[in-house]
Formats: C-alpha cells, sequence, structure tokens
C-alpha cells in the first residue's frame, strides 16, 4: 500500500473516515465515547469535503439520540444513505426506530463505539452492554477489534447493508479501540468505490418513499397478518452471512487485509478454544499464539459477524480437535441462563449434537464468562486463566474473570506476572498531568514514530475523573510488526515521570520492568535528586537496576523563553535516551516536526524551540544510582487516619489507584456510596492560592460566594476562642457595631484550593499604601501550606453559626452558611459551582437533588470521591442522577414521594393524635415552615414526635415513624446543563413545569455540551463557535425563561451570580420559597467558552452589562398584591455586544472558520438582543 | 492654485494625509476618508505583538482543559491552521488599493526581524505604495542605553529597507537626546522619509478603582510645538521626505507645518472629533489662507520657516526657549479672548 496511505489515527476517526465517505446524510448528538465520529463528520462537512459521490454529506445535530435516530428514518425512507454515530444510553434512545428500521428492511449502518450501559452507577467506558441490549430490533452486528478494523468493517458493513437489506450496527469498544491511536491503512478512495454498488443505491433510492410513485409503508397491522408479515424477512437474514462473507472477500483481494465472519488464531490442532468478540480478541489471539508457540493445543475464535449468527461460519472456524469452549462476553444480564453469545454458541452446538450435523466427533465442554465490563483490564494472563481452566473435568461456568468476586465465587484466579508481549515491542508509560500537556507530547511522538516505515506504533491514554488538577497515564507501545495488546501495559521498558510530586503519592515504577529507563522531571539540581527520593523509589531503582535520567524541564522551559510549557522537552528528553530511534535520528525527527508545527509561525519561534532542545540535551543527566537506598521518605499515607473505615478501606484503594483489586465483598451492592468524601482527598493541585488580609478586609462575604469549589470559609466566634489557636491563626474583630467580643475568620482550605482566583478577582477592597494589594491575594503555595493546614484544623473546632441566626438574605450573611457541597473535581474556576454550592448553603439540609448527567453529575457524583456533603449536624443533601433526558421527570418523581409522604403523615398525625398529644400534632401540622427559625422548631417538634412514637406500640405508629422526616419541608432541586434542559430533556422541562408541583430548576447554562467536549446546544448564542456549530450558530438561543414564564404559575429568574451575586440569592430564596414549579437559569461561565477562567466573573458582568443577559425575577405570588410579576432587575445596555463577546475564544473563532460570516452574525446578534431587550422593558412596564 | 506636494515620492494632490488610525480599519471608513479628500491614507498598524499574542492566547484557549478529563479531551472544533495572522490586514490593502484612487500607506509595528521584513514583503505585496514603520518602543527597562534604543530603530530600518522596493518612513519617537543626530542617521540607514512625532501611550489612574488605566487622548492644537520645531530644524537638511503629525484641527496647524518644511501633514484627531468631513474644512482653511496671502503653490510655502530660512535661526534654539518663557505671561490674557478653545477645562 502506498506510503501516503499510513497514518495514525484513533478508532472513531478510522470508523468515521469511512462513514463520512459512503453517506449522504448523518444525524448526530452527543456521547461519550463516540461524540469524535459525529464531531469529526460535522467538522469535514464544514471544511467542504465530500463523500462518494462528491457532495458534502448534510450533518445535523438532534436534540437527543431518540431525535436522531427518528431523523435517521425519516432520511433512510426518503432514500438517502444515512448514518449515525452513539454509544450507551444513546443506543437505548435509539430503540424504538431501529425496530422501525429493520422491520423495513432499511439500508443502514450505525457505528457505535461501544459503552457500559447506567444500571447501579453510570460509567463511560467501554464494554458490549449497550450493543447486547438492541440484538433483539433485527440489526445485524458487526464486530471490530482494533482500530484498523474499525476503518475496514465500517467499510464492509455498508457495503453489507446495500446488498442484504438489513441494517448493521458496525460496532468497537469504546475508549480501548475508540480512542485508541494506532497506525492505520486508509482505504484508498477507489477502494470504497470498488465496495459500494452503486446499482444497490439506486434500489435503496428506489424503495423510498416518492409520491411519483406513492405507497404507504408503516401501517398499523392487525392480529390477522402481524406475525406473517414479522416472518417475511427471514429470508434476507438467512442471506446476511453469505453476504458478509463475500464483501469481506472483495475487501481482501482489493486491500490484502482478509477477513472472516469467525476468524480463528493459534493451533490448528487447538483442544481449548476461546470464543470472544471486540478489542479483548486481540488479545486473546496474542496469548494463543503466545502459547501455541510454546506448544499449548489453544485457539480463539474471533468473532466478527455476530448477528445474523451463522452457525455454520463458526464450525467452519473451530478445529474440530476442540475438547473444551469457552465463551467470552463483554456483557451482563443478571437472572439470565447466560449472556448472549454464550447462549448463541450454545444452542448452535446443541442443535448440531441433536440433528447429527456437529463437526467434532464429541461434544466439546461449555463454558461462558464475562470479563472487562466498564473497561476492566483484559489481559493475557486473564485469556491464559480461561484457557487453563478449560483444562479441568469440570471448568467452572458462568464466571468472571479479571475481578476478585469473594461473595458469589464467580472469579477465575489469574497470575497478573503473565506476559506475553514480544522483547521487540518498546513500551512506555508517562505520568503526567492534564495541564502539562503529556498527553499531546505522546501524541505527536506516536505520529512521528508512527509515521515512520520501519515502525507501528500505539497509544493509548488513561485520564482520572477530575477535570481540575487531573493525572493522566500513557501507555505507548512502538515495534516492527503490527500492535495488537489491546490492555494497558505490564511491564515497561521505559517510564516518564513528568511530575516530580507523583512519586511521593503514587508508585509509578510499579510497572517498570527491569533494566527499564527511568526519566524524571525534577526541579533543582541533579546532585540532590537521589536523596529527595522516596524509600520505595530507591528500593525499586536499585532492586531492578533501572537507569534514571533527570532533568529539571521547568527551569530549561524559563531558561529559553519557553514559559511553563515542558512538553517539548520532556519528548526531547525520550526520544534522546529511549533507544527507539538513534539519538541523531530522533532528534532530527523531532526538530522536523517542530518546523513542521511552527513554520508557519515564523523563524523566531522555531529557533526557539530547536533552542529549548538543544539545551534539554545539555541539562539532561544519568543519575549515578548507590548501591544502597538511604531514603526515609515514606510515600503519603492517602487518606488521614480519622477518615471513616470506609473511606479507608474502600474510597482511599480507589484514590490510590488500586480501585482494580477490591474485591466484590468491598463494594455497596445497589450503588449506595456515603457522602462528603471529597473532604478526605487533600488534592493539593494548586501552587498558588489565596491569603487573606484582615486588616484589608471588609468581610463582604463576596469571595466566599464565588468559590467554586468551597475553599473559602468564614466563622464569627467569641474572641476566647482564640486562646487556642495556632501562632498564624488570622482573625479580625466583626466589622459590625456592638459586638465587641466577637472576632471574624475567613479560612482557606489551601490544600483544596484549586488556584483559580476568581475570589481575588470579586474582592472589593484594595490597600491604601499598596494599590495592587487587595484583602485576599494569591500567593506561592508552598510556604503557607503547613501553617494553614494547622489553622483549618483549628478552624474547624470552632463552633458553626447558628443557622437560624444567620441573615439569608444578603452575601454578607450567606457566607456564614456552611457549604454542603465541597472541593469537587470541577474546572478551576468553575461557573457552574458556585450557585451549586450556594443552593446547598441555603437549602442543603432538607434538599433532594435530582441531576441531569453532565458536567454537574460527574463532578457532584463521579467516584472515588464526592463532593455533596453533610453539616455539622450530619443532615445534607441527598443526590442521585437517573439520566440525561429523564431528569426533571425524575425530581418532579421525588417531589411526588415526599408530598404522598407529607400527607401520610399528616394523616397519621391526626390519627394519632390522642396518644401523640393534640398540641404537638397541631403544632406539627400548622408550622409555616417560611424561615430557618421556624424550621428549626419544625425539626424539634419532629424529634419530640419520634421519641413519643416509640412509646406507641400500635401499627399506624411504625408507618408515621418511617414518614416522619417528611414533615420537615423537602426542598426539591432538579440541576443540570442547557444540554438537558434545553435539548434533551426539554420536553420533561416543559412537562414538569406544567404540573405546577413545587420543584425547584436549576439550569446551569454554560451554552454547549461543556461535559463532551463543547458541542452546541440550543441554548448556544447566535455566533459561537462550538462543536456542531463550526461556523458559528446561526440561529438564535432558545428563550427559555419566556416560554416558562407563558404558564403563568411558574417562579422564573435568569441570574448571573458575576453581575449581581445578590440578585442571584435573591432568586434562589424566592424560587425555593414559591410553592409552585421555579426554574432559574444561571449564566455559567465556561472552559468551553474560550477564556481565561480568571475572568469568569467579569465575563458574566460584561454579558449583563450588554443586555445579552438580562437579569430578571418573574414571580407569580406578587400578583396576588396587584403587582407586576415581571422584574427587569439589570440596567439598560451600556455596552454592545462585541465588547463581551470579543473577549471569548468561542466568539473570536468566528473569524477563522467563518470569516465571512463574521459580522453579519455579530450583528444579526446584536439586533437579537437589541430586540428582546425591548420586549423585556415592555413586560416589565406593564402594570 | 497648486496644492500638490510630493511625500515619499508619491505625488499627492495637496499635503493633507489621513494618520493611522481606527478609521482605517474598514474598507468604508477608508473609501469615507478618500471621498472626504484625503490625499493619502496610512492604514492602522499592524502590530507584529498583537498578532503574536492573539495567536498565544488562541493556542492557549484553543488547549485549556484539553487531554484532562476523557469525556471532553479538546472543547473546541478543531481548525486547520487557526493562525490569526496578517491575512486581514493584507486583504484590507489589497481592497483599498482597487477601492481607491489615493496612495494607500501601510503601517507596521514588528517585535521581531522577521515580523518587520516578512510583514513588510507581505504589506508590498498587497499593493501599498510605502510603508510606515511605527517603532513604538517604550524602554521601561532601567537598564537599556539610549545607544541600544537608537541601534534598534537603526537596525529595523535598514532590514526592511533590504527587503522591500518600496519608500520606506520612520515614525520617530521625540525623545532622543539628539533628534537631528538620529534622524540623520535613520536617513542614511535607508529612510525614505520622517514622521514627526510618534504619541506614545501614557496610562492614566483610575481613583475609584484604584487601577491603572490606559487611555490614549486625542491630541490638541499646542502639541504642534515640538514636531513644528524639529521640522523646521530637519528641513533642508536631510534627503528625505517629512511629515508633520500631531495636532492638526484646522488649516492653520497644516500651514505652519508646511511651513516649517513638512511634505505632507498627517491628522487623526481632527477627524475622530469631528468626522471624516473635517478634512474637507481644513483644506478649505489652507486654500483660503494661501489665497488670502497670495501664495500660488504648497511648493511656494514649504519651508519658507524652517530654521535655514526664517531671518533668525537661533529662535528655534535656546532664544525659542527664553522667549516661550517671557511669552507665557502675556499671551495668557489674550488667550482668554481670542483662543477660547485653549482654555476650555
Amino acid at each position: 500500500m502506498a506510503e501516503s496511505n499510513v497514518t495514525t489515527i484513533d478508532g472513531n476517526e478510522a470508523a468515521a473516515y469511512i462513514a463520512f465517505r459512503v453517506n449522504e446524510v448523518c444525524a448526530i448528538y452527543p456521547i461519550t465515547p463516540s461524540s469524535t465520529m459525529a464531531e469529526l463528520a460535522d467538522q469535514w462537512a464544514s471544511e467542504g469535503k465530500t463523500n462518494l459521490w462528491g457532495n458534502i454529506p448534510d450533518v445535523v445535530e438532534m436534540q437527543s439520540e431518540a431525535g436522531a435516530a427518528g431523523t435517521v428514518h425519516g432520511s433512510l425512507q426518503g432514500g438517502a444513505l444515512t448514518t449515525t454515530f452513539t454509544a450507551s444510553q444513546g443506543l437505548m434512545l435509539m430503540i424504538p426506530n431501529m425496530y422501525k428500521i429493520a422491520g423495513e428492511l432499511t439500508c443502514c449502518v450505525i457505528h457505535v463505539a461501544a459503552r457500559a450501559l447506567a444500571t447501579q452507577g453510570l460509567s463511560i467506558f467501554g464494554d458490549q452492554q449497550d450493543v447486547m441490549a438492541v440484538l433483539p430490533t433485527g440489526f445485524a452486528q458487526l464486530a471490530s477489534s482494533s482500530v484498523q478494523e474499525a476503518h475496514d468493517m465500517a467499510l464492509i458493513a455498508q457495503t453489507a447493508t446495500l446488498e442484504s437489506r438489513i441494517p448493521f450496527i458496525h460496532f468497537f469498544d469504546g475508549f480501548r479501540t475508540s480512542h485508541e491511536v494506532n497506525k492505520v491503512f486508509l482505504i484508498p478512495n477507489d477502494v470504497i468505490r470498488a465496495m459500494i454498488d452503486d446499482d444497490l443505491v439506486f434500489a435503496h433510492r428506489r424503495r423510498a418513499l416518492n409520491p411519483d410513485n406513492p405507497f404507504m409503508r408503516g401501517t398499523a397491522q392487525n392480529p390477522d397478518v402481524y406475525f406473517q408479515a414479522r416472518e417475511t424477512v427471514n429470508r434476507f437474514y438467512a442471506a446476511t452471512p453469505a453476504i458478509v462473507e463475500g464483501a469481506m472477500n472483495r475487501f481482501g483481494e482489493l486491500t490484502g487485509r482478509h477477513y472472516k465472519l469467525f476468524d480463528y488464531f493459534g493451533a490448528p490442532d487447538a483442544e481449548r478454544v476461546i470464543v470472544i468478540m471486540g478489542s479483548g480478541a486481540d488479545t486473546a489471539r496474542e496469548t494463543v499464539e503466545y502459547l501455541a508457540a510454546r506448544g499449548e493445543k489453544v485457539g480463539v475464535v474471533q468473532v466478527h459477524l455476530f448477528r445474523p449468527f451463522s452457525t455454520e461460519h463458526m464450525f467452519a472456524a473451530i478445529p474440530t480437535s476442540v475438547r473444551a469452549l469457552s465463551v467470552l462476553d463483554r456483557t451482563k444480564e443478571p437472572g439470565g441462563v447466560g449472556e448472549p453469545m454464550y447462549l448463541d454458541v450454545v444452542t448452535s452446538f446443541s442443535e448440531a449434537l441433536a440433528d447429527g450435523t456437529l463437526p467434532m466427533q464429541a461434544m466439546p465442554k461449555i463454558t461462558g464468562g464475562r470479563y472487562g465490563l466498564s473497561s476492566k483490564e483484559f489481559t493475557p494472563a486473564m485469556v491464559k486463566a480461561v484457557l487453563d481452566e478449560l483444562k479441568k473435568d469440570k471448568p467452572k461456568n458462568h464466571y468472571t474473570v479479571g475481578i476478585n468476586d469473594d461473595v458469589a465465587h464467580t472469579s477465575l484466579t489469574y497470575d497478573s506476572s503473565f506476559n506475553t508481549e514480544p522483547d521487540t515491542v518498546f513500551r512506555a508509560m508517562f505520568y503526567g498531568l492534564g495541564a502539562d500537556g503529556t498527553v499531546g507530547a505522546n501524541k505527536n511522538t506516536i505520529k512521528i514514530i508512527g509515521e515512520d516505515p520501519e515502525f507501528y506504533a500505539q497509544g493509548y491514554f488513561v485520564y482520572d475523573s477530575k477535570k481540575s488538577g487531573s493525572q493522566t497515564v500513557s501507555h505507548v507501545r512502538f515495534g516492527p510488526d503490527p500492535i495488537r495488546s489491546t490492555y494497558l501495559i505490564q511491564t515497561a521498558n521505559f517510564v516518564g515521570c513528568h511530575q516530580f510530586n507523583f512519586i511521593e503519592k503514587m508508585d509509578v515504577l510499579e510497572y517498570a520492568a527491569p533494566g527499564a529507563t527511568f526519566l524524571l522531571n525534577t526541579p533543582g539540581e541533579a546532585d540532590t535528586v537521589w536523596d529527595r527520593l522516596p524509600r520505595t523509589v530507591q528500593d525499586q531503582i536499585i532492586g531492578k537496576k533501572l537507569k534514571v535520567y533527570v532533568i529539571d524541564a521547568a527551569r530549561v522551559a524559563r531558561d529559553t523563553g519557553m514559559g511553563t510549557r515542558t512538553n517539548t522537552i520532556m519528548q526531547t528528553c525520550f526520544f534522546a535516551i529511549s533507544g527507539v530511534l538513534p539519538r541523531d535520528k530522533a532528534i532530527e525527527k523531532i526538530k522536523a516536526s517542530i518546523r513542521k508545527t511552527y513554520g508557519k509561525k515564523g523563524d523566531e519561534i522555531v529557533q526557539k524551540n530547536f533552542e529549548a532542545v538543544d539545551h534539554t540535551l545539555a541539562h539532561l543527566h544519568e543519575l549515578k544510582i548507590p548501591e544502597r537506598a538511604t531514603s526515609e521518605i515514606e510515600l503519603r499515607p492517602v487518606v488521614p487516619p480519622e477518615a471513616p473505615d470506609f473511606v479507608k478501606s474502600v474510597t482511599a484503594m480507589m484514590m490510590a489507584g488500586k480501585g482494580d483489586s477490591l474485591p466484590v465483598s468491598a463494594i455497596p451492592v445497589d450503588g449506595t456510596f456515603p457522602s462528603g468524601t471529597t473532604k478526605w482527598e487533600k488534592r493539593n493541585i494548586a501552587q498558588f492560592v489565596p491569603v487573606w488580609e484582615p486588616e484589608i478586609c471588609i468581610q463582604c462575604g463576596n469571595c466566599s460566594f464565588v468559590c467554586p469549589h468551597g475553599v473559602i470559609r468564614s466563622k464569627l466566634y467569641n474572641k476566647d476562642r482564640l486562646e487556642a489557636a495556632p501562632g498564624a491563626f488570622k482573625s479580625a474583630p466583626i466589622d459590625a457595631r456592638g459586638f465587641p467580643d466577637t472576632r471574624y475568620t475567613l479560612q482557606i482550605y489551601v490544600e483544596d484550593c484549586t488556584g483559580c482566583s476568581l475570589c481575588v478577582e470579586v474582592c472589593p477592597a484594595k490597600s491604601k499604601e499598596e494599590a495592587g494589594k487587595k484583602a485576599i491575594n494569591m500567593s506561592w503555595k508552598e510556604p503557607v501550606v503547613e501553617p494553614e493546614r494547622e489553622n483549618v484544623a483549628f478552624f474547624e473546632t470552632l463552633p458553626v453559626n447558628e443557622r437560624s441566626r444567620v441573615d439569608f438574605s444578603t452575601v454578607r450573611g450567606a457566607q456564614f452558611l456552611e457549604p454542603m457541597f465541597e472541593f469537587s473535581g470541577a474546572c478551576a474556576g468553575c461557573g457552574e459551582t458556585p450557585y451549586v454550592k450556594l443552593v446547598s448553603q441555603l437549602f442543603g439540609d432538607r434538599m433532594m437533588v435530582a441531576n441531569a448527567t453532565g458536567c454537574s453529575s460527574i463532578y457532584g457524583g463521579n467516584l472515588p470521591t464526592t463532593p455533596w456533603t453533610v453539616n455539622s449536624e450530619g443532615r445534607g443533601p441527598s443526590w442521585s442522577n437517573s439520566l440525561f433526558e429523564d431528569n426533571a421527570e425524575f425530581g418532579l418523581g421525588m417531589r411526588l414521594a415526599a408530598d404522598r409522604h407529607m400527607y401520610m403523615a399528616h394523616m397519621l398525625l391526626s390519627d394519632l393524635s390522642s396518644q401523640i398529644g393534640t398540641v404537638l400534632v397541631q403544632e406539627l401540622l400548622s408550622a409555616p415552615q417560611r424561615t430557618e427559625s421556624e424550621i428549626r422548631k419544625q425539626r424539634d417538634r419532629v424529634a419530640a414526635l419520634k421519641e413519643k412514637l416509640q412509646e406507641i406500640k400500635l401499627p399506624a405508629a411504625r408507618h408515621l415513624a418511617s414518614v416522619a422526616d417528611h414533615l420537615v419541608r423537602r426542598s426539591i432541586w432538579i440541576i443540570g446543563g442547557d444540554g438537558w434542559a434545553y435539548d434533551i430533556g426539554s420536553s420533561g422541562v416543559d412537562h414538569v413545569l406544567s404540573t405546577g408541583r413545587d420543584v425547584n430548576l436549576l439550569v446551569l447554562d454554560t451554552e454547549v455540551y461543556s461535559n463532551t467536549g463543547g458541542q452546541a446546544s440550543k441554548s448556544t448564542p447566535i455566533g459561537a463557535v462550538a462543536k456542531f456549530a463550526n461556523a458559528g450558530k446561526s440561529v438564535g438561543k432558545k428563550d427559555m425563561a419566556l416560554q416558562a414564564i407563558s404558564y403563568g404559575n411558574v417562579y422564573v429568574a435568569r441570574v448571573a451570580m458575576g453581575a449581581n451575586p445578590q440578585q442571584t440569592l435573591l432568586a434562589l430564596r424566592e424560587a425555593e420559597t414559591y410553592r409552585g414549579p421555579s426554574l432559574v437559569l444561571a449564566y455559567s461561565h465556561c472552559i468551553a467558552h474560550g477564556i481565561n477562567m480568571q475572568t469568569g466573573l467579569d465575563q458574566q458582568s460584561r454579558a449583563v452589562q450588554s443586555g445579552y443577559w438580562p437579569l430578571i425575577r418573574y414571580n407569580p405570588d406578587v400578583r396576588a398584591s396587584g403587582e407586576n410579576p415581571f422584574v427587569l432587575d439589570s440596567p439598560r445596555p451600556t455596552l454592545k455586544l462585541r465588547d463581551y463577546t470579543d473577549n471569548e475564544l468561542r466568539y473570536r473563532m468566528l473569524s477563522r472558520t467563518n470569516p465571512k460570516g463574521v459580522d453579519r452574525l455579530m450583528a444579526m446578534a446584536q439586533e437579537a438582543i437589541d430586540r428582546k431587550w425591548k420586549l423585556y422593558e415592555e413586560m416589565a412596564a406593564l402594570g | 492654485m497648486d496644492l500638490a506636494t510630493t511625500y515619499l515620492g508619491l505625488h499627492l494632490k495637496h499635503p493633507i494625509v489621513a494618520s493611522a488610525s481606527p478609521l482605517s480599519r474598514t474598507l468604508d471608513g477608508i473609501k469615507r476618508m478618500e471621498d472626504a479628500g484625503a490625499s493619502a491614507i496610512v492604514m492602522f498598524s499592524l502590530f507584529e505583538e498583537q498578532i503574536r499574542n492573539e495567536n498565544e492566547s488562541f493556542e492557549y484557549m484553543m488547549e485549556a482543559g484539553t487531554d484532562q478529563f476523557a469525556e471532553s479531551l479538546t472543547y473546541f472544533p478543531a481548525v486547520e491552521d487557526y493562525r490569526v495572522g496578517p491575512e486581514p490586514y493584507l486583504e484590507l490593502i489589497r481592497k483599498a488599493t482597487e477601492a481607491t484612487d489615493v496612495p494607500i500607506i501601510a503601517s507596521l509595528n514588528g517585535i521581531t526581524k522577521s515580523g518587520w521584513t516578512d510583514y513588510a514583503k507581505d504589506m508590498a505585496d498587497a499593493g501599498a505604495k510605502a510603508i510606515e514603520l511605527n517603532v513604538y518602543y517604550i524602554p521601561a527597562s532601567i537598564h537599556v542605553s539610549g545607544a541600544d534604543v537608537e541601534q534598534r530603530y537603526l537596525d529595523v530600518v535598514g532590514a526592511v529597507k533590504s527587503a522591500v522596493e518600496i519608500p520606506v518612513s520612520v515614525k520617530l519617537s521625540p525623545f532622543f537626546s539628539s533628534t537631528g543626530d538620529m534622524a540623520r542617521r535613520l536617513v542614511e540607514a535607508g529612510a525614505d522619509g520622517l514622521v514627526l512625532f510618534n504619541r506614545f501611550y501614557q496610562p492614566d489612574f483610575d481613583l475609584d478603582e484604584l487601577e491603572v488605566i490606559p487611555d490614549l487622548e486625542l491630541s490638541s492644537a499646542s502639541e504642534i510645538r515640538l514636531p513644528l520645531l524639529w521640522i523646521a530644524v530637519l528641513h533642508g537638511r536631510l534627503q528625505c521626505s517629512l511629515a508633520a503629525t500631531r495636532g492638526v484641527q484646522s488649516g492653520t496647524e497644516v500651514i505652519k507645518y508646511v511651513m516649517a518644511g513638512a511634505d505632507a501633514v498627517m491628522t487623526t484627531s481632527s477627524l475622530l472629533r469631528n468626522g471624516v468631513g473635517h478634512m474637507k474644512t481644513l483644506l478649505d482653511g489652507v486654500t483660503g489662507w494661501m489665497e488670502r496671502r497670495g501664495y500660488e503653490s504648497i511648493e511656494q510655502m514649504k519651508g519658507s520657516m524652517s530654521q535655514q530660512k526664517v531671518g533668525d535661526p537661533a529662535a528655534f534654539e535656546r532664544a525659542n526657549y527664553i522667549k516661550v518663557l517671557q511669552s507665557y505671561k502675556s499671551p495668557y490674557v489674550e488667550w482668554l479672548g481670542h483662543a477660547p478653545a485653549r482654555t476650555r477645562p
């Protein structure tokens, strides 16, 4: 194959490359891990790239996968070749249409990056639960095991669907294949051309709906014919395997890459055989080939076409020598006899045995097992364990492999030291921070080396679950042959640690092979490094005889004018010392790459990078390794000893990256986890943290109010408390008259701070002597971390300010309320979390949260640690996430349950009035619960009630005790982003608002799908560039406020904390007080806006000042007093829209993506604002 | 009456040129200035540093948060080449040269050698008739010597001249120890013209916010004195064109500058303050005065009050200084009655 056809891409791109070329319409919607396919299709369309027929496919984003599926169905019925890309819950939403598409024998391929389903917990990671859940729809299923296959099978699927008329799911494992970067031989256009028969395309069009040839399709059928009609399709399914086989054969002739419906690898006379599909098949192949070469009679059947299942082709693949067979399914069907592929295989064998067509002399033993759920590793050691188990007379059936099931004892044990990777493969692991560019540099390295004809290359990247300060581990392989190791590196020839502090908290050398090279980025002089290494690191270096190189990358970057960017420097080190390429050739290649990347930006930039390369080489030192370890530095404990048992035994394991070793018995059975675990994870991710200046501070509370991470806390206390304070503890007299003994402290939890500096930005108090100094200023953390740790410990001993005595109505007062949402893993400076935290402060102790899937459910609910926590009394928000699309309904359900139980409690109180006491009952029933002190009193009454009920030995009393908590008014909050509220959950939101029930909807409006990487939603404004809106959104943002106002009985507010925190506070309190549905739309600046997050609040303010985001409140309650319920809280615009938008990359990008349309779109946007403002003014003027 | 003049070898129908300003940011603005009568138009400055900053910020924002979280490995659509380069500027030159009949002079502020030369070449290729080097440099470091600053100017001129064929002028700072010597050396380095003088950003304080704020006030007529002095001194002594800029509010300042020896007189503030139509007012002021005084041509007037031509050349030197001090008091009263514009708060 020509050199130009070789590239290094990931599985998503490999599949999308084909899908784009063989389709005319793509209906898309983002969902991990498939989003990239849709993004690329949209991008290519916007760039004017064409399909096989010279047309630019029409790529349309829909409001949900259900919408996408409907559109696909319609477009297919219209005769266009149509596709979509999805995964997991997205595929679940497509099911109804999939039945239709298949039932109507429609040519179509849906490309799926297969992913786990949300059950006891959501998982974004890969397995095959989703595709297995749609088996009954009638779609054929074609599986790919590698990036190359994702490319090839995409085309084979398209060829086969056109000929067979059976729609196909083409799937590959999410992340493992969708995100793996590997060397791929691209299929030339003439091969694609040869694979697609235009006569079949014409036939597809002829079958389309056409008024010139009208017919009916989609009729309602009665008992007389439906059944027969359902059976008409059988011959099409029967013909499909041969059609796919034909397509594979033709493809093989054209490309030299040969596939079968069932491929077999291993010993020709194998006695033990595994049947498997997806990425695990490549690992199984690698393992059996290793074992077969060593004389073991083992083999693997790799399934490509799973449905329609061809027994004939399966038997053709399995050696007749087989004595034991194990079928591995990457899915789980609780309560079933076995998983789907196992059942198909067993049935095939049983039927063949029964009718005498079994090719083997005897029926082999057949077992089935589960593996790899949610990207659980599947390694050669596990494959060997399965094969070893088959040696037994009675091998374990319905087993699991890869976990330790110490409850049902399903799991096979395996020898994790078993390794099949050939010595010819160079294996490198890199530990980095998300923000330090390690992953990007490695992707570049893979490109550089992978495009060398002598090498194959593979890269897979593991990220942690935080959006700020996240750690990454890159697994990179190079070798002379195609790399099929679809598992993480088990032993590495090279380990790069790009952050020195990692070696103090994790075992970065765990996977280093004996004699491996270890590259450590470390500040300071090389000759001091050894003494700064922890004992375990020294032991491993000596024990494994590692070669150790050190570099102070930050210093090299500084000295060569590279700023803080160290990725090129670390990449250069790798090229220099890894030995993958000869050193001179390696450096030449990295320089060529620099020239390619920076050439257009001027020779100075190129030279600066060259200088950095040369400087790097001069400052890269090999450490002389002493014979003995001398260090007394130990790895830090993951959590402190005072942490709860669960946190110590389970959470800490996950935090340390050892969650894989947790047994089944350690995990809660129903997805229930304790609240408030982020407090045990002191992440220390900020280099700079705020420092309080008591003398300058005016105690306004703004910094605490806006802190996205809940790290700024305030307390008032008696001065006597200070006697026990540490020396560095800061305190100031309260800034109010009449309290001479009261002191005030603003405490910063520096170990939890992300360093976003929003607090400094918002601080209004400045030093009189030094204009640049505020009451809170960013400072280098190192010197303050120890004293502040002590200060925090002391601060926590100070009594919490009594809620009933705090003024909830002011920003100043709100700082004294305990946040029950703290230290989340959201982006540093997140624009959403300040609202979430504020709601938790105001209502947290009686709050239930329904959280739509998205950023807020991830930073709010992604293990290992979660930020929703409890107050000093042990009360706090009860939180749950159902789905993306159903959140409003989910929250309504919570309201209905709360109301039902409250009514039940009221009824039982009345029934038991004489036993309980009429006074208490009357007080309980008539408590207004409007203010915090009233709620406090009600809590006391409920406590008294519970005591009384213990004495009443009646069944009704037990019932009442079980629902007595509901006598304290519950606050139901339905929280999510604009992707939920404006798009996928829109109809649910609308309906819930229409019910009149007392729920509070908080929409954290970032104007894009932030969590999946910034795709446009119906909230995306005109002129903003987003994924799926590459040329700038040309349609205006939906005005949800006006929609909700149209009901007349919905409380509606639009807020922006950065513009008017007091209005935000007022609106949230009014919303909660209102005894009907409330909708609060909160402007949330976001990293996806392309802003310096430090300026997020200022951007909020500009959004309001320009009239783009008018602050409003619509309170139906005030109608009763004859007032206008609509209040416009923001003044007339004082800025032009562009004074706001020009600060954001999402708008500035327009000049690159749509230079001709910039002025037109921005003029449209300004016009829309002017129009809306006029309307709002008119509404506000109505009496 | 012949108002024609030659500036940087370009034939201009009269000496009043629109200098670099926001008005030239759009083709429409350029056309309006031509329609209003500008004899040449200096485009707004292309700042290499700004392009670099924009590129860097673009790149930074594109990369911020990427490769950190498995669901959102990027936040923006991939753009093949997201370099924010000089292309829009060059495109504007192309369009402006096509759409107008007056010479379009590009203005450039570089920070690197390749920035100066590459962009200058691009500007010439795009059709600019000349390039004005807007050497805008504030040596805030207390360790940079005057000689270093001067060399920087000379190097820039040399580099650009070696890169382009079209005329090159230098808009220079008034803050050299010896302005005349510096002017001479710039001409020797290849400058075809000098523009006197550049106005530098001088920040103000916001007393409410206690912050330093960027602010550039429009020039006033009182500011013509410094350029007037140096044009008068340099006229006739250097083999280059001279342009005056600063403080032009009426025909009076234009006349003064021409009489001092300016080949072209540039204005921005008056157009920003009064609208593009003010160009005609300036021209009418010049022609009216020339008519009243019986001048026939600009060339006749040009340099007539330069240092070489006035009766008392020392008037431009120390005597001038003394005279200013002496006249400071007496005209003050007079200003109240006759120059109200000068006395407005």
